[in-house]
């Protein structure tokens, strides 16, 4: 396959954006199917070729293959700016993920969309994401990796607000816009240190500098730090998390795609893709480990008391999100992306999930649900597959991950170690009392304004779950012996076998604490040995506590944005502006003017006196060129 | 003899007399547009075809075939197509000179294409003067007063320019002796600092040929006669002298001054300073006088007189770098067409707007984007790029342009071209807020013709193109700046 061909994986959905946009949209309104077959076609299209780029890459042994690039902007002897794509075992590894798991999100979105008034609106919105997700995981440097880095921003705030005219989701897609912008920061600060310190913003150069020693020391560290800082906003590690369950506001597929697979993960993969940088930083590697283990604590306990079954999966996916940057932190690229590619297949099928439990009752309230395990047995099944993966249960896909992170943590931060255990057990708990609040038991009536009996999702969304559940059983399978890891050039393929890795002490403790998890959950929920209420009244204050999210809405809220924000600082730049700078443009524009009207004066449509200025032109430019030149 | 060189000119003048025939023979006049077409895209496969030849010099070194004249033929060729079409429903106002119509503006583009490919004096002045005489027609083909009058004061000061011109290219023919743009070069450098200082006539003849350039590209002070051209003569015709004809006197410049004046390096510095302070003088001139008009033909006109100011920042890089660097010749060209592009869209939304308003009146234009909204949209792409904002066209166009000034130590001029800049993005803007904020006076929609809608959607396509990847004509400009003999 010609290299050439790889820029379609970028550009297929970019043109499905377009068409639908400025074709479909105007004129074939009446055909709201036309806009999900193009996105469809599309991105079916990018996957195919990307399957392709990954072979290609396995076939030069995780060597970025060769892409000619075009020269964006080139002034000779002075700036010069190209645009190429980077194509090593990284990219070709998120390029499955993000095509496999956008192609099923838009095969569902068929169902779930469907009589959607926006319909249109929505797959235009879901192509230009897709077009961006792919730019930000194929950019050759950081400039462009920046501009599709906001892109995915924009379409998320795009989406999250998509029923824009629910106040709680234009708030949503605000508090996204605005919480991740803080991160993003950091993250062109990091940029533009790196540029003046090195000249260059290709990412190859970069990592053969930070390789070979050229930048080091606390400048690196810094750098390091800032772009760390975007991947926080991005990813939504503590501080910056409490956008993402506000997210839930989008439409369900939007949850499973952008806030679950894809864009949340552009942190991980961020920290992935500079991670030379990191690599030579010491403090900057304890720095991505610290932040991500206790993320993914501080998260899965808010996760344990949710009620709205999105909100419990957000938490989840910060959560799990946190894992991936302590894999980052402790073990390397291989390891916490090998967690991000197999979660992200769990992840969005636990969405999907979500969204076709919630097509059937018209609630995501898991209080108003149950006992849809026999009406819905499809639903139930994948969900459940995907709780196992999740929970990290032997063998299927989150297992194989998990346990790489738990012993890379163990090796160098025994205390996240323990951490990331708690939260195994909390993972495996909050996973299966949702599933025991929703399914298991009776039915309770669904949303106040229900109609009728829940059912089955039809086809088009059932299918695209099924084979999301096989890839969250098999896609662990990549790195029995270690071959995942080989690609990724860390290690020589050597690695616990299928079965011989139960004989492990580690994974065999993980796999203790994750059922001890279920089996704690099919005690309070399902089989109700212990009543949920007392033990609610047992921790009282903690359920608090974790209910109201540590608080971190209020504290954001009054005391940044309120207090200080509005009353103080933006009060004060208020004066300046009206004072200061209006005066000052007040004050050009009366001059600019005075002086157009003098210059009319002049032109008074006097065919003489025209050729008498070309005289006095001529006459004044000899005179200056004889005499002063 | 060397014909197959001319035949994109020698296409262009037998398709020219074919539409004056065939005017003669049908009754349906649509013909004539698709026999224009046709001619100019015949032309434009010839030309095509001869890019990346190599360097000919034909006709005893009358005239050049080189990339410079190739990119800048192929650019009038565009300009001529989108002036044809925009002019479909426009040429019912001079119904029974629809033939002439046609033939003087495939005339005009022989004219310019001329021009861009001359390298001798008298060659230059035979091209122009094709051009300028059918143009001063079309100008006045309205026949109401407004348009008689504005083909007369073209045609009094396009004689004067002329005039002055010609006394300018005989000084330095006799100061030289040679009208060959190459062989004055080689005279030119043959003699020593001190014969040069020492022969003002020499300066002279050079100033009064810059009047007569001048007077084509609108710059100051040569200028005077764009407000009130403009505003009488046939809208596309508007269009096709504020871009075609404009971008001819650049080419003229370029070749000329490179060619001929482009040595030794006190010469060459001494023109870029001429140049230099036009520039800022006319820059300044046309966007503070923009401000006050109410009339969008007239804004416009002081707008390309503003603009010609701009480029001229390159053509100052081009003398004080002379030789040395190829940035500034590159970047009038990318700007040229960037320009042309920009400004042939924002006319081609105006004729669609005001011809069925009836009126060139800014503040009838309120609420236009409710009842036009693709015309407005149009309009306001072509005006953001007029102000030099991303992700138009001009914003790489400037950004290129200022970037090879600053190399040349031109920062002083830079500064001033940006602050200009600021102030266009008010009178430009102020267009953009009455047609989307606005209420419109009549609900009733402005429906506007297909040949003006692609006209305006090609346009509006190679300004985003340009603006997005500059990439492809900044490495077509950078070739075709490398002119024949250098």
């Amino acid at each position: 396959m010609p290299h050439q061909l790889l820029w379609l994986i970028f550009l297929l959905p970019l043109f499905s954006f377009i068409i639908i946009s400025f074709v479909l949209r105007p004129f074939f309104n009446d055909k709201p199917q036309l806009g999900g077959y193009t996105t469809i076609a599309a991105i079916g299209g990018s996957f195919v070729i990307s399957v392709f780029a990954l072979f290609a890459v396995m076939a030069n042994e995780g060597h970025a293959l060769p892409v000619p690039d075009i020269e964006w902007v080139l002034i000779e002897g002075g700036l010069s700016i190209h645009l190429g794509l980077l194509v090593d075992s990284l990219t070709a590894v998120m390029l499955i993920v993000v095509t496999l798991v956008s192609l099923m999100v838009q095969i569902y979105s068929q169902g779930y969309m469907h009589g959607d008034p926006g319909y249109h609106r929505y797959f235009a919105f879901m192509s230009l994401f897709t077009a961006s997700m792919l730019g930000l995981v194929l950019a050759d440097n950081l400039v462009f990796m920046f501009v599709f880095w906001e892109g995915v921003g924009l379409c998320s705030y795009l989406l999250i607000g998509f029923w824009f005219h629910k106040p709680s989701a234009a708030n949503a897609a605000k508090k996204a816009f605005i919480v991740t912008r803080l991160g993003d920061f950091g993250f062109l600060a990091g940029i533009l240190a790196l540029y003046f310190n090195t000249g260059t913003f290709d990412i190859a150069e970069l990592h053969h500098l930070a390789i070979t020693g050229a930048i080091s020391g606390t400048i690196l560290t810094w750098v390091a730090i800032g772009i760390f800082s975007g991947a926080v906003g991005k990813s939504a590690q503590f501080p910056l998390h409490v956008w993402l369950p506000d997210a839930m506001e989008g439409p369900t597929p939007v949850s499973a795609l952008i806030h679950a697979a894809t864009m949340v993960a552009a942190g991980v993969f961020l920290v992935a893709r500079t991670f030379p940088l990191f690599a030579h930083s010491m403090e900057a590697m304890t720095t991505v480990a610290i932040i991500g283990g206790f993320t993914a604590i501080f998260a899965a306990s808010i996760g344990l008391v949710m009620t709205d079954i999105k909100r419990v999966l957000a938490y989840s996916t910060i959560s799990q999100l946190g894992y991936m940057m302590l894999g980052l932190g402790t073990g390397g690229v291989a390891i916490g992306i090998f967690h991000l590619f197999n979660h992200a297949f769990f992840k969005a099928l636990l969405f999907l999930g979500a969204g076709s439990v919630n097509h059937a009752t018209g609630t995501f309230d898991m209080r108003q649900m149950g006992g849809l395990r026999k009406v819905m047995p499809w639903t139930y099944a994948t969900f459940v597959i995907a709780s196992l993966s999740l929970a990290g249960v032997w063998p299927l896909a989150g297992f194989w991950s998990k346990d790489e992170i738990l012993a890379s943590s163990l090796e160098s931060q025994p205390i996240l170690f323990y951490l990331a255990l708690i939260t195994v057990f909390m993972t495996a708990f909050y996973m299966f009392r949702a599933i025991f609040m929703t399914f298991g038991g009776e039915y309770r009536g669904g949303a106040p304004e229900a109609h009728g009996h829940p059912h089955e999702s039809p086809p088009v969304m059932v299918v695209p779950m099924v084979i999301l559940a096989v890839l969250s059983v098999v896609s662990g399978f990549w790195n029995v012996g270690g071959q995942f890891d080989a690609f990724m050039g860390h290690g020589g393929g050597h690695g616990p076998g299928f079965f011989t890795v139960l004989t492990h002490p580690l994974p065999l403790l993980s796999l203790m604490v994750a059922i001890l998890g279920i089996v704690l959950a099919y005690a309070v929920y399902s089989a109700k040995w212990l009543s949920a209420e007392k033990l609610r009244g047992m921790f009282g204050p903690l359920h608090t506590m974790l209910a109201r999210k540590y608080w971190f809405d209020e504290l954001y809220e009054d005391v940044f944005v309120r207090t200080s924000m509005l009353n103080g600082f933006f009060a004060g730049l208020q004066q300046f502006d009206t004072n200061v700078v209006d005066g000052t443009v007040n004050g050009v524009a009366d001059g600019t003017i005075a002086g157009g009207r003098a210059v009319r004066q002049i032109q008074t449509g006097q065919l003489q006196l025209y050729g008498l200025f070309i005289g006095i032109g001529i006459l004044a430019i000899i005179l200056s060129v004889l005499f002063l030149g | 003899m060397h014909l197959g060189l001319i035949l994109p000119e020698l296409t262009l003048l037998v398709f020219a007399i074919a539409v004056i025939l065939v005017d003669l023979v049908t009754q349906k006049k649509e013909v004539l547009v698709w026999v224009s077409l046709f001619g100019i895209v015949i032309s434009a496969g010839f030309t095509l075809g001869m890019w990346g030849w190599g360097s000919y010099a034909i006709f005893n070194n009358q005239m050049a075939v080189d990339s410079f004249a190739i990119f800048f033929k192929l650019l009038f060729l565009g300009i001529a197509a989108l002036v044809i079409l925009a002019s479909v429903d426009y040429t019912a106002k001079f119904a029974n000179f629809r033939g002439e119509y046609h033939a003087l503006v495939l005339l005009a583009a022989l004219g310019m294409m001329l021009m861009a490919a001359t390298t001798s004096l008298i060659s230059i002045y035979i091209a122009i003067e094709l051009t300028s005489i059918s143009l001063y027609i079309l100008v006045g083909l309205l026949k109401d007063a407004k348009s008689t009058e504005a083909s007369l004061k073209y045609l009094l000061l396009g004689a004067v320019a002329s005039a002055v011109m010609l006394y300018g290219m005989a000084l330095v023919f006799g100061f030289t002796g040679e009208v060959g743009l190459g062989e004055i070069a080689r005279v030119v450098q043959g003699m020593s600092l001190a014969t040069l200082l020492a022969s003002p006539a020499f300066m002279v003849g050079i100033v009064l040929m810059i009047a007569g350039f001048g007077f084509k590209m609108a710059a100051i002070p040569f200028h005077m006669w764009v407000p009130d051209v403009y505003e009488g003569a046939p809208t596309p015709i508007t269009a096709y002298l504020s871009v075609a004809s404009k971008a001819a006197g650049f080419a003229l410049v370029l070749r000329v001054f490179y060619s001929a004046f482009g040595f030794p390096d006190w010469l060459s510095l001494n023109w870029g300073i001429i140049f230099a302070v036009l520039s800022a003088i006319g820059m300044t001139v046309g966007n503070v006088a923009a401000i006050p008009q109410t009339n969008i033909k007239r804004m416009l006109g002081y707008s390309s007189v503003a603009q010609a100011g701009y480029l001229l920042v390159g053509v100052a890089t081009v003398g004080l770098s002379a030789a040395a660097d190829v940035v500034g010749r590159s970047s009038v060209l990318f700007f040229l067409a960037s320009y042309a592009l920009t400004n042939m869209g924002a006319f081609i939304a105006i004729i669609a707007i005001s011809d069925k308003l009836k009126s060139d009146q800014i503040s009838d234009y309120s609420g236009m984007g409710k009842r036009a909204p693709l015309l407005a949209l149009g309009l306001t792409l072509c005006l953001i790029s007029l102000i030099g904002m991303p992700p138009a066209a001009g914003f790489m166009a400037k950004f290129y342009i200022f970037s090879g000034a600053v190399q040349h130590g031109l920062l002083w001029l830079v500064i001033i071209a940006v602050i200009n800049s600021v102030i266009s993005a008010y009178y430009y803007l102020r267009v953009v807020k009455v047609m989307w904020l606005g209420e419109p006076a009549s609900a009733e929609k402005v429906p506007s013709s297909g040949a003006l809608k692609l006209a305006l959607a090609l346009s509006c396509f190679g300004v985003l193109l340009l603006g997005i990847l500059p990439g492809i004509v900044m490495r077509l400009a950078e070739i075709a700046a490398k002119m024949f003999g250098f």
